[in-house]
């Protein structure tokens, strides 16, 4: 099954798509009955969200493509929930930057509480999943407590949904094709069967240090093919069986700077 | 005991000194701790000294109340704990100018910033900072306006008793008022949400067994037993 969660007419709702099976018509039913077209509503992150763990370097190929070898141990940053945006938001571009990309990457949504828990039992902890959209400016990178937060933790950068989609409706997350596109163009393209560390082998990782609770969020890296958008582009994220997550990068004068 | 849940039954959870769950760290921050690193913040991997405020983020997991245990992992032999002034944030605060960021303070409190010791701090694994209970803070939240200065607040770190360390926020090398302004400048703070103001260097190391206090002037104490995680 799969549910958003918008905001409409003065309150906020629980909704589910009208199509069976995610595809571009994005109509909603609303829990309290009525039916809303895509574009009367406000997306928001289709589930409460927790922590936010996001992965650095975790497709062999972008890990080349980044000049890095292939990390050891997997490279987790986290997020705050400032950061967080909903299907067909807003992200802002600083003026004066020459690298800003998207980051198309499957989410793994925890269900339950998970505290060492072994590989084997580890997809038991997962609720669900969905697309997300992590933006990076490059051009703020430094060398201190990598990758820090100007670069990775900006409002509106880590963009989640459409959908919650039940990890029952998954029958393998280890095979899902990702596909970015700036103005309907492809641009990146990438499988989960590339992950270096796979879904079973990040929750055992965590769970082996720290507590993983109901909504915390695991994004596992991005492929190879992050190309710089500037404002007015079109940012689009599918992932098979999750549907597209899109999203417009806006300039300063949008933010009153 | 499982810190993370039990936030939402401290004694500070009463508006407007609820707090959201986000924790913001700060290091680098206290003029004795980038001191501490001497030239290295010249060498690789660092190549220059931080620019931007050098941010981590403590996740729910890590959040504890004073008097809680604090588990010391297998193997490590003990704990460093950075003491730090937090700011809890009143209202929404996005580009706030530095001479009125102050406005958008709610209060004030004490945090522990729990970590295994680790030397670089060029891409360090979140398994030093984010273990369940590693962020004590509190003992309750005191409001701005108790709080004359926050940039002359004197810091005092013991260990069972004795005082080990001694720091003042007037040592900051961005103030609570510049630091504000500056994260603001690219990421929104929402009411509740805690930023620690960063430790001075050396921090305090904790073995099994000890308990570390941390006073803050006007804000009470901070206190927490560590024991081995196996004991």
């Amino acid at each position: 099954m799969r549910r958003a969660r918008v905001a409409y007419a003065g309150a906020i709702h629980d909704a589910s798509p009208i199509a069976s099976s995610p595809s571009d018509r994005e109509d909603l039913r609303l829990a309290d009955g009525r039916v809303v077209a895509a574009e009367q509503v406000v997306w928001l992150p289709p589930f409460m969200v927790g922590t936010v763990f996001a992965l650095g370097l975790n497709y062999a190929d972008h890990a080349r493509e980044l000049d890095i070898k292939r990390p050891e141990e997997p490279l987790v940053f986290l997020k705050g929930p400032g950061t967080l945006l909903g299907h067909r938001g807003v992200t802002r571009r600083p003026a004066g930057v020459g690298f800003m990309h998207y980051e198309c990457e499957l989410a793994v949504i925890i269900g339950r509480p998970a505290k060492q828990v072994a590989r084997a039992q580890a997809l038991e902890h997962v609720a669900g999943y969905c697309v997300a959209n992590d933006y990076a400016v490059r051009d703020y990178l430094e060398n201190w407590y990598r990758p820090n937060l100007r670069v990775k933790n900006r409002d509106g950068a880590t963009v989640l949904g459409p959908w919650f989609v039940d990890a029952a409706d998954i029958a393998d997350p280890a095979t899902l094709g990702l596909r970015a596109f700036v103005n309907g163009q492809l641009t990146q393209q990438g499988n989960t069967r590339d992950l270096i560390f796979d879904i079973p082998s990040l929750i055992e990782y965590l769970s082996a240090f720290m507590t993983l609770s109901t909504g915390d969020v695991i994004l596992t890296g991005t492929p190879e093919g992050v190309v710089n958008v500037t404002p007015g582009d079109v940012v689009a994220c599918e992932i098979d069986g999750l549907g597209r997550l899109v999203n417009t990068i806006a300039a300063d004068s949008e933010f009153g700077r | 005991m499982l810190a993370g849940a039990d936030l939402f039954s401290i004694p500070f959870d009463v508006p407007p000194y609820r707090l959201s769950g986000a924790v913001y760290g700060t290091l680098l921050n206290h003029r004795s701790a980038l001191a501490a690193l001497g030239p290295a913040v010249h060498q690789p991997p660092y190549h220059a000294p931080p620019n931007a405020p050098v941010l981590f983020i403590k996740p729910r997991n890590t959040l504890a109340r004073s008097g809680d245990v604090v588990r010391i992992p297998v193997g490590t032999p003990e704990l460093e704990v950075g003491a730090c002034l937090g700011v809890v944030i009143g209202r929404t605060a996005c580009k706030v100018p530095e001479p009125r960021a102050l406005d958008y303070v709610a209060g004030y409190l004490i945090v522990a910033d729990v970590s295994v010791p680790h030397a670089s701090y060029h891409r360090p694994s979140i398994r030093f900072k984010a273990r369940d209970g590693f962020c004590p803070l509190g003992p309750t939240v005191t409001a701005r306006a108790a709080v004359v200065d926050p940039d002359a607040l004197m810091i005092r770190s013991y260990l069972d008793g004795v005082l080990v360390h001694i720091a003042s926020t007037a040592d900051l090398i961005r103030p609570a008022a510049r630091l504000l302004a500056d994260i603001t400048e690219f990421m929104t703070l929402a009411p509740g949400d805690v930023l620690a103001l960063g430790a001075a260097g050396p921090a305090p190391r904790v073995r099994s067994g000890q308990t570390s206090r941390i006073d803050i002037d006007g804000l009470g104490s901070l206190s927490n037993p560590f024991m081995d995680a196996a004991a």
